[in-house]
């Protein structure tokens, strides 16, 4: 029996988890919730016979049957949204950086069994990195991590660009309390080649010593169960292990990149696919786990 | 052209422009002794730049506070130790800090003006000013006098860069700069730079030279006649790639040029001589690696992580410059380096080291 979910936010993010949340068996899209009736989403919306509504989260909270709603306006907009979507009843996946609930990887295995009734997907940074520095975690003790997203600037949004200080914060808080690591930094950088250049994901871990053979395995791993839910995730270096600088134990480095599915968005724009594939993961999950019955 | 502009322009033909030079030495220099400064000489560089009445100075980690990391190298110290010995010892000029969005964030930038810095450089790559208003406009709430710097100038056209430096300007900053952070412009690429923000702007223009192509104390003059008036440079050149504009060279051309600066040129070449000299890791010369760089128009702080990397996995770092250059890398991407020279040593065989 799938589970009704709900998107609010029309706008690009929104309309290409329309496409991934109707692949899904396991949820049912009832609504495509915007505020723009010239938008683009909504028009696709009504071609592919999605109820949509320009009456924004009124049109949500009307259907008793959407039980967990994806939110891609705006950070803004979501601190409005998220207690009303609370009193409602309904779980919500936050696309947006208003980091309201505990960031959530869908890779990483959930220690607890409660879910909560806000989730963040906290960045696209974090969603492509913080798996692997969780498998590095697996085999050796990381004393910190250290990642470096490198985005095509088009593909970098004025919800990215004015907000670039809350990006690396939320990144190195999920770095810390999602993949374990002690310490965290995370760093963003905007290219505008073209053509536009897929989202690179650098990790580096200092680990005080490390089984490589183990570490290849781990991450070799996690990468595959990624390409699940994103296939376009590709390792570009694999786990190479040196010196720590100081030389005080070792340093480990992975590159991966991240092409899109290319259902709405551009397959450039790899930083957004994942967000998308995430925060449909994480849907999948909560339905599976018997976690989004009626209030 | 606006109104300031004409008057700019006129006055940098006809009068005496007010010049503000900029001293990077304990930041660009930074690049060049992989961030290993002490407080105790930073204190001492600070104290030589404050007796030539060098009006700014900037001290940072070579990305920008923040930048200590293992992207780019961990300073020998944090930011806060470095910005404390300069301020302590230059108590007659002002002390400058560069901000990277992305890398830094407001947090570092409220520290640095609690520790006494007066001046903060916003820099971005030349076509993303618009991830610097937050941070302009927070440091002139904060009672700084801002510059936006525009890095990679040469990768994008004047009119392009003017349309690029007005976001900024609009933002709050006073000064905008044309950064060449690859040492690739030709003088003529500099002028028409400089000249393309001169007519669009209201606020004051800067430039910031790199000598990989040897051409940072020529294209600071011309980037002067076309209406710059703050200019960046460091003792010794002493800077990323193939280093900077040399100042004290450049206070000497300004001199000759009747233009007055307000530093003090014997000062200034004495701090160079006496005080930084003796501090150089290496001769700061156009040697093949930099001048490839300046060649590519690639990141100028690249060269030393280029020179390990060729090392770490046995191929050459021209060859690595070259490819990142093709590949259009900007500014920060220190990664991509590693990345490169694997698949070159993987094309070739080689066996990639770890």
């Amino acid at each position: 029996m799938p589970v009704g979910v709900g998107i609010l936010g029309s706008g690009n993010i929104g309309t290409d988890l329309m496409y991934k949340v109707l692949r899904n068996p396991h949820l049912e899209l009832r609504m495509l919730a915007g505020i723009d009736p010239a938008s683009e989403g909504l028009a696709r919306a009504r071609s592919l016979g999605v109820p949509a509504s320009t009456a924004g989260i009124d049109a949500i909270l009307a259907d008793p049957e959407i039980r967990i709603v994806f939110d891609a306006t705006s950070a803004h907009a979501h601190l409005r949204h998220a207690p009303l979507l609370k009193e409602a009843g309904k779980l919500a996946i936050d696309l947006t950086p208003a980091s309201v609930g505990p960031p959530v990887v869908p890779a990483i295995p959930r220690a607890d069994e409660q879910w909560p009734d806000n989730i963040s997907l906290a960045t696209c940074g974090a969603q492509a990195t913080v798996p692997i520095v969780y498998a590095i975690g697996q085999v050796a003790e990381v004393h910190y991590a250290e990642i470096v997203a490198t985005i095509a600037s088009k593909s970098a949004g004025p919800g990215t660009r004015q907000n670039i200080d809350e990006f690396t914060v939320a990144t190195a808080r999920a770095l810390e309390r999602v993949g374990g690591a002690a310490r965290g930094k995370a760093i963003i950088i905007l290219n505008p080649a073209e053509p536009p250049i897929m989202m690179t994901n650098t990790i580096y871990a200092l680990v005080p010593d490390v089984d490589t053979a183990a570490l290849e395995r781990s991450v070799q791993a996690m990468v595959s169960h990624i390409q699940r839910y994103v296939p376009g995730y590709r390792l570009k270096v694999p786990p190479l292990v040196g010196e720590a600088p100081g030389g005080q134990g070792r340093l480990v480095t992975v590159m991966l990149e991240v092409e899109g599915a290319g259902d709405f968005l551009p397959r450039y724009a790899g930083n957004l696919d994942i967000m998308t594939a995430a925060a449909v993961r994480v849907a999948e999950q909560l339905a599976l786990a018997g976690r989004a019955t009626a209030a | 052209m606006t109104a300031k502009g004409t008057q700019a322009a006129a006055a940098s033909r006809d009068q005496q422009p007010r010049i503000t030079l900029v001293d990077v030495s304990l930041r660009d220099g930074s690049h060049a002794v992989r961030h290993q400064f002490t407080a105790e000489q930073v204190a001492r560089v600070a104290r030589a730049l404050d007796q030539a009445r060098v009006p700014v100075f900037e001290v940072s980690h070579g990305d920008g506070l923040g930048g200590s990391s293992l992207q780019y190298g961990f300073s020998r110290q944090p930011d806060t130790e470095w910005l404390r010995a300069a301020v302590e010892n230059a108590p007659h000029v002002r002390v400058s800090v560069l901000l990277l969005p992305g890398i830094g964030t407001r947090r570092e930038l409220k520290e640095a003006v609690e520790l006494g810095a007066r001046v903060a450089r916003i820099a971005t790559h030349c076509t993303e000013a618009d991830i610097a208003p937050q941070h302009i406009a927070l440091a002139r709430e904060m009672g700084m006098t801002v510059c936006g710097f525009l890095m990679m100038s040469h990768m994008i056209s004047p009119s392009e860069l003017a349309r690029q430096a007005r976001i900024m300007e609009d933002a709050g900053a006073h000064v905008v700069y044309v950064v060449d952070s690859a040492g690739a412009l030709l003088v003529e690429e500099a002028r028409d730079r400089v000249k393309a923000l001169r007519d669009a702007l209201e606020c004051e223009v800067g430039f910031h030279g790199h000598n990989n192509l040897g051409l940072a104390v020529a294209n600071t003059v011309a980037a002067l006649e076309a209406g710059a008036t703050w200019l960046d440079g460091s003792l010794c050149g002493l800077g990323a790639g193939a280093g900077n504009t040399q100042l004290e060279v450049l206070a000497a051309v300004l001199d000759r040029m009747g233009i007055h600066t307000g530093v003090d040129l014997y000062g200034v070449m004495d701090a160079a001589e006496e005080v930084v000299k003796p501090l150089l890791p290496r001769p700061i010369v156009i040697d093949r690696d930099a001048l490839v760089i300046g060649y590519a128009g690639v990141y100028s702080s690249f060269l030393l992580h280029a020179r390990r990397a060729a090392e770490r996995f046995g191929v050459e770092a021209r060859d690595i410059l070259l490819e990142l250059g093709r590949r259009r890398t900007v500014g920060g991407q220190e990664d991509q380096i590693i990345q490169v020279a694997y698949e070159i040593a993987q094309r070739a065989g080689a066996r990639p080291g770890a």
